[in-house]
């Protein structure tokens, strides 16, 4: 482990930072963020009780109170307390099945043969800037196995929470679906208030074998910054999965209405024969946030099939970028994709941006791109005033509608806590 | 129907309105009691349209002069969305399109809205189905409308119809109907007026604004006025829309116009 660590730092120390994304930051101080953070009194929780009423509150607001979706929804939730896993539930269930769901520093001590075998297999620790700075520094994360034929018998989820001033969390995930099996992860950010920027550099892995299927989903609320852009997250995120095996499908589901600026690309290596992939995104931006963020379909096995579906909404002074690439192999025979980028405007003073790059180096691929950018008039907010509608009605309808496509694609109690985050997010940025 | 001794709803005194620096109403009056059905008609650019979305509060048209009263209240002290809750109801010439939002679900968040506004209870889903549908067949509208997306892909003739089923259901007590006989074939007409002829009764009224005589044919009015440059021009019962039909808008303009005349003066 240390030898990995040491190898990526050293090739991070040769790397410059990226500059080529739609966004704008003042120059990070990496020597001046604190690499690991335990929480300070209550180093172990022994119940969901001792949790943080904070924490329990921003769950209230949601509508999705932890212990009911516990107890409830029959989720497992590891909470990834500053940077150590504090909490984790149902764990005799799961190994029943036989599924590994633990830490990752867990992982390391108990599975390492699994974690030499698949970690920094999808991502390589040179892959990109941040991806490399995760490698050598990762602190803690999540690790999830599904053993060969195993449906895993309940939604997996962990939230991740940052809590101490000025200290970076870089956690790593890695997901495994043996040949057959299937699984849906649920990954929920919240963040409270803090003054000052604080980097979230994470790197998630995902492998899916033979006919094996991973679910992926994301509703991701960092901490954005004041009205005026003041503080805020850095949410330099590299997710990307590969469809190992023949007929797996890797599904990426992202509903991004938090950070100050988002930067993230969850990607699918379509390397089985038949294999499928699939992006469905909702970004979000208010006030001064900066989102860059989009997906890559790399099509090399022969009949890939690839969906994109991303939807951003920019409200306030933000800017939201969809950066997209399809690239079909010349192995890619009969490769096909589909991309849909929809952007909508609130306001005079946001901007919308979308760079999707294809590249198609077989003649039996199609590639599909429809995009379209709207506004929401004054003329349709005035038909819900004069049916007595007030504005933030009439927004959070529009903008739900605008969503369907995506949210249909989140578990249920996901799709109503997203509904209800962006509603709160929106509140007074129209009229 | 005119109604002895009935309340005044509206009262219009010397409206002026500007879109983007243009004045376009100079100076309108125009007195509306309950029971009573007006008709403004006019030829294309008289403003027509205008005083029916500065009457709704629509926020492109600035009020630069005169003063509306509505049940004895002050119109412009109140935002859009009051003015509806307070019961004034703008059927749309051009009713936008709102997509990925159901027309079922706006319609009843719509409804309860109001019903929440008047003190009543809301309808839960299943409650407002049934009330939905049986409105919806005075209009002879398939429910298929109901799971579409607002006014999207609807022809000109489901649009109209559309407006007048929402008006059916919030029962307002002034509705202005804008243009709302354009793009309607014959049938579309008479289901629609129909429509609008179920609604009108001694407590609520209606100002129709139109440019053909076509649509009189099928609501009856008790007033008909004549809009010209941004101001009423003429006044006058029923007949006056058949004298408009057979000799055009220009005939007036040689009498000389006696509400303006009043204005100037």
């Amino acid at each position: 482990m240390l030898d990995f660590r040491l190898k990526c730092y050293e090739a991070w120390l040769k790397m410059e930072e990226p500059t080529w994304a739609n966004v704008h930051h003042p120059k990070i101080d990496y020597q001046a963020i604190s690499y690991y953070a335990a929480p300070k009194k209550k180093a172990k929780l022994k119940s969901m009780d001792e949790v943080d009423p904070e924490l329990l509150r921003t769950f209230e607001k949601l509508g999705v109170p932890l212990h009911e979706r516990m107890a409830l929804a029959g989720v497992a939730v590891d909470v990834i307390f500053d940077s150590v896993s504090v909490t984790t539930t149902y764990k005799d269930k799961l190994a029943e099945a036989g599924v590994i769901f633990c830490s990752m520093s867990e992982a390391v001590h108990e599975h390492p043969e699994l974690v030499q075998k698949y970690l920094g297999t999808v991502v390589p620790t040179g892959d990109n800037f941040y991806a490399a700075l995760n490698s050598a520094v990762f602190t803690d994360g999540s690790f999830c196995y599904i053993p060969k034929g195993v449906k895993c018998p309940m939604d997996l989820s962990t939230y991740f929470r940052i809590n101490t001033e000025e200290s970076g969390q870089f956690e790593r995930t890695l997901i495994i679906a043996e040949e057959g099996a299937s699984v849906t992860y649920l990954e929920g950010c919240t963040a409270p208030a803090f003054s000052s920027n604080q980097l979230h550099a994470a790197v998630v892995e995902l492998v899916a074998l033979d006919n094996a299927e991973i679910k992926y989903s994301t509703v991701q609320n960092w901490y954005a910054g004041d009205e005026n852009g003041v503080g805020g997250i850095y949410n330099f995120v590299t997710k990307r999965g590969v469809c190992k095996g023949v007929n797996s499908r890797i599904s990426w589901t992202q509903v991004e209405t938090g950070a100050a600026i988002t930067w993230k690309y969850p990607s699918v290596i379509l390397l089985g024969d038949n294999s499928v992939g699939e992006f469905y995104s909702v970004a979000v931006t208010n006030n001064y946030q900066q989102a860059d963020t989009g997906t890559k379909m790399i099509h090399i096995g022969k009949n890939t099939r690839s969906t994109i579906v991303s939807k951003g909404i920019s409200a306030g002074h933000s800017n939201n970028s969809y950066r997209g690439l399809v690239k079909i192999s010349p192995t890619a025979e009969g490769a096909r994709n589909y991309s849909q980028c929809d952007s909508m405007l609130i306001g005079e003073h946001s901007g919308a941006h979308t760079f999707p790059y294809m590249q198609v180096r077989n003649n039996s691929a199609k590639v599909e791109h429809e995009a379209s950018t709207s506004k929401i008039g004054e003329d349709q907010m005035f038909y819900f005033a004069q049916r007595g509608i007030d504005a933030e009605a009439a927004v959070s309808m529009i903008i739900n509608g605008f969503c369907k496509d995506v949210f249909q694609q989140l578990p249920l109690e996901f799709a109503v806590e997203a509904t209800n985050l962006l509603s709160y997010k929106l509140e007074g940025s129209v009229g | 129907m005119i109604v002895a001794d009935s309340k005044v709803l509206l009262e219009v005194r010397g409206l002026c309105a500007s879109v983007n620096g243009t004045e376009v109403l100079k100076g309108l009056d125009l007195t509306v009691r309950s029971g009573e059905v007006h008709a403004i008609m006019g030829p294309n650019g008289s403003g027509k349209s205008t005083f029916a979305k500065v009457l709704a509060g629509h926020k492109a048209y600035e009020v630069t002069g005169g003063s509306v009263l509505f049940q004895g209240q002050n119109l412009f002290t109140l935002e859009p969305e009051e003015r509806a809750r307070a019961g004034i109801f703008l059927a749309f010439q051009y009713p936008i399109e709102i997509p990925g939002v159901g027309n079922g679900q706006f319609l009843r968040l719509a409804y309860n809205t109001l019903q929440t506004q008047r003190g009543k209870e809301e309808l839960d889903p299943l409650e407002f189905d049934d009330f939905v549908r049986e409105k919806m067949k005075l209009l002879e509208m398939n429910p298929d409308f109901l799971d579409r997306s607002v006014n999207e892909g609807f022809s000109g003739g489901e649009k109209k119809r559309n407006e007048i089923l929402q008006m059916a259901m919030l029962e307002p007590r002034l509705a202005i109907l804008d243009e709302t006989d354009s793009g309607l074939d014959i049938d579309a007409l008479r289901i629609v007026a129909q429509g609008v002829n179920h609604l009108t009764n001694k407590d609520n009224a209606t100002i129709m604004v139109t440019h053909y005589q076509r649509l009189l044919n099928y609501i009856v009015p008790d007033f008909v006025h004549v809009m010209e440059a941004g101001r009423i021009t003429k006044s006058g019962g029923k007949e006056l829309a058949l004298e408009l039909e057979a000799r055009g808008y220009d005939w007036i303009e040689s009498p000389i116009p006696t509400s303006s005349a009043r204005i100037a003066a």
